[in-house]
């Protein structure tokens, strides 16, 4: 049967993976993106961080954002889990034809404002237009560049007894968007959609050592800290009673099949780092308006090689897998 | 930590001896609830939790969703499904509502039988096919959908009837060779529609021992140790462990709904095959809403063509790794039974704890 791309394979998990690996890479391959991280980091004057990204959202306009704050935080949050500052974007509009002014008009307003907060510019773009019925309203891409401030984070760097941090409530903006796509339990949950380069400047200057930072965004939790180890002599154990999930965001997710850890969050990092650091991230994170609600949720251990495992509230403990596929409501 | 309650169960089920005992859910809730809490971590070695065929979308044969893909790709259809529908494979593997989707089939996802006749309002100028799967508990919500349909006149509206019930296919499980099941966690919700009677066959005809369970982990332990003492006191009966929402007679206003608009009929099970009066086919009289007869459907029973073996894992006679297929043809990505289509079925359980 001809392969054809289904919508799997724009859900974050394994078939994104397999996507990647075996269409793209091996055609663009070059050192920088062999690397597969949020951006590659390229020679220049400075070592910079350069990172793209684009964004098609159902619907365009949520609780607690749009796909304009998207596309800015998006591209400026990947630069920042590299260890960058976030400095130039591009932009590019593929628009579909009878979409209003007026919505593309707060679209822009709110990356203006999202530009202002993070630091920086959007430098370079382009605008396409499709015939009606070829496109889902708008779909934009943004490419970012930074500069690498802090050099040396990735996943070869986690050893054992090392500790797990999230930033704040997990869950949030893939149940915002879920609930606003299915006009169901509107205006109670909010997308954590913000750009979190301030986050991980308060976090790298206080803990040069972490290990690893990285956005939970599709595939959620579970599917970032997979990553982490897949492959690896290590794994992770994480206690479910201490990772912050919103009991309404719970909820939502209990009502529509949904499980918290494999929600996209598009305000939120993870952070691994040794034992003697763990404290000072954690201050930090808890420090800054965007991680007021931080905590240490688990735990690198060589106990399952390449697994993500979690020891439940209830007292049992069980495997989390990647994402296989886009998560879809269950009837039972 | 669990908690103390949780703590006191497991010493109960611990005192109660070393005998060997498999338990079977037959809910896909349960099945969750059982997965998502690490509950079969918990217990000791000798009791043996085995998924049977609890999962309503897991259990659709290919032979059906055969007919469903085909009739997706009709210019005028709507296909609208509950979520967990849309990656169960057809016959050809790979198949799925997912992939008709990315050729251009439309397929919504519903969250109730009621939304796909609103989405038939929306839509005067195509037929909306509703597929209507699940066990008692989701059947009064289809017959509610297709009497709404018949009232307000929504004539582009129709239910393709997957709906099947609890007791023909645990009778068919029980009656299988080799069948070594000690005791049955009876589903909660299923219970709250067909009441403590519904399952009072187990005991009285088959000696077996049965337990309608509610959902919390706590609760499904209770229920684990009550199975689990009646099983070594050799007492079998049926006990109700979730007396807030199961009677003894159950709901008679949803039972009176489902005799309006169903009949018993035989249907095919993936993994079971074909059981008589187990499945619920719509009424002569509400032929209108009848996906099956407006579009000239008609579901082959055929075997099951592949060598999944999940008949025999949901038994508990074959381990899920001694199936041939088992993580060579039929992984997760692209399932062949239903024990690896449910995220948590026997097979995919099997597959995601490998090495643990």
């Amino acid at each position: 049967m001809d392969e054809i791309i289904s919508l799997d394979y724009g859900s974050g998990g394994k078939k994104t993976a397999r996507l990647i690996e075996k269409l793209i890479l091996p055609r663009l391959d070059n050192p920088a993106l062999r690397e597969l991280g949020d951006g590659a980091i390229v020679d220049g004057g400075e070592k910079l961080v350069f990172s793209t990204d684009s964004f098609v959202v159902s619907p365009l306009f949520f609780p607690g954002g749009d796909i304009g704050k998207l596309s800015v935080c998006g591209t400026v949050n990947d630069l920042s889990m590299c260890g960058a500052e976030p400095k130039y974007l591009s932009c590019s509009f593929i628009i579909e034809e009878g979409f209003p002014f007026s919505e593309l008009e707060r679209i822009v307003e709110s990356m203006a404002v999202q530009c202002e907060k993070a630091g920086v510019q959007i430098v370079t773009g382009d605008t396409k237009v499709v015939e009606k019925g070829r496109g889902d309203g708008i779909y934009i891409n943004t490419a970012g560049i930074g500069v690498l401030r802090h050099p040396g984070l990735g996943p070869g760097n986690i050893r054992p007894g090392d500790k797990v941090l999230v930033s704040g409530f997990v869950g949030d903006h893939g149940t915002a968007v879920m609930l606003a796509r299915n006009q169901m339990m509107q205006g109670e949950i909010a997308s954590d959609c913000a750009a979190l380069n301030g986050l991980t400047e308060a976090i790298l200057s206080v803990a040069p050592g972490v290990r690893i930072l990285r956005d939970p965004t599709r595939g959620g939790v579970a599917t970032t800290l997979n990553e982490f180890v897949e492959g690896t002599a290590l794994g992770i154990e994480l206690e479910e009673a201490r990772i912050p999930v919103r009991p309404q965001v719970q909820a939502a997710c209990d009502m529509l099949g949904l499980d918290p850890l494999y929600c996209a969050n598009e305000g939120k990092l993870l952070a691994v780092a040794a034992p003697e650091d763990a404290d000072k991230v954690l201050a930090a994170m808890k420090n800054h308006e965007l991680g007021t609600d931080a905590a240490i949720i688990g735990e690198v251990t060589e106990r399952y090689p390449g697994k993500l495992t979690m020891r439940t509230a209830f007292g049992g403990s069980r495997v989390l897998q990647k994402l296989s596929g886009a998560q879809l409501p269950r009837i039972c | 930590m669990s908690n103390t309650g949780t703590q006191k169960l497991l010493a109960a089920i611990e005192a109660l001896g070393d005998r060997p005992m498999n338990l079977m859910e037959v809910c896909g809730t349960h099945t969750m609830a059982i997965a998502r809490s690490g509950l079969k971590s918990l217990l000791p070695g000798n009791i043996r939790l085995l998924s049977g065929p609890g999962c309503p979308v897991c259990v659709t044969p290919a032979e059906i969703i055969d007919g469903v893909l085909e009739l997706a790709m009709e210019k005028n259809v709507i296909i609208a499904s509950y979520g967990d529908m849309l990656r169960v494979p057809g016959s050809t593997p790979g198949d799925s509502l997912l992939r008709r989707r990315a050729l251009g089939a439309r397929v919504e996802i519903v969250y109730s039988p009621v939304d796909a006749v609103s989405l038939a309002k929306e839509n005067p100028g195509r037929e909306v096919v509703f597929l209507g799967v699940g066990f008692e508990t989701t059947a009064p919500g289809t017959a509610a959908a297709v009497l709404t349909a018949q009232e307000e006149g929504v004539n582009n509206f129709s239910v393709l009837s997957m709906l099947k019930t609890v007791e023909p296919a645990l009778r068919t499980l029980i009656a299988m060779e080799g069948f070594q099941v000690d005791g049955f966690l009876c589903p909660g919700h299923v219970g709250s529609i067909i009441g403590e009677a519904g399952f009072r066959f187990l005991p009285e005809e088959y000696g077996l021992p049965g337990v309608i369970a509610g959902f919390d982990p706590e609760e499904i332990l209770l229920a684990v140790y009550h199975l689990a003492k009646q099983i070594t006191e050799g007492h079998p009966r049926l006990e109700n462990d979730y007396r807030r929402a199961v009677r003894p007679e159950g709901n008679p206003l949803a039972q009176a709904m489902l005799n309006r608009c169903f009949v018993p009929r035989r249907e095919l099970w993936r993994g079971l095959g074909s059981i008589e009066n187990s499945g619920l086919g719509l009424k002569e009289e509400l032929a209108a809403f009848d996906a099956e007869k407006k579009f000239g459907l008609t579901a082959a029973p055929a075997a099951n063509p592949t060598a999944c073996r999940c008949g025999d894992v949901i038994c508990g006679r074959l381990s899920p790794e001694a199936c041939p297929l088992f993580s060579r043809r039929c992984t997760p990505e692209d399932p062949v039974g239903p024990c690896m289509v449910s995220s948590e079925g026997a097979c995919a359980a099997a597959y995601k704890y490998r090495g643990i």
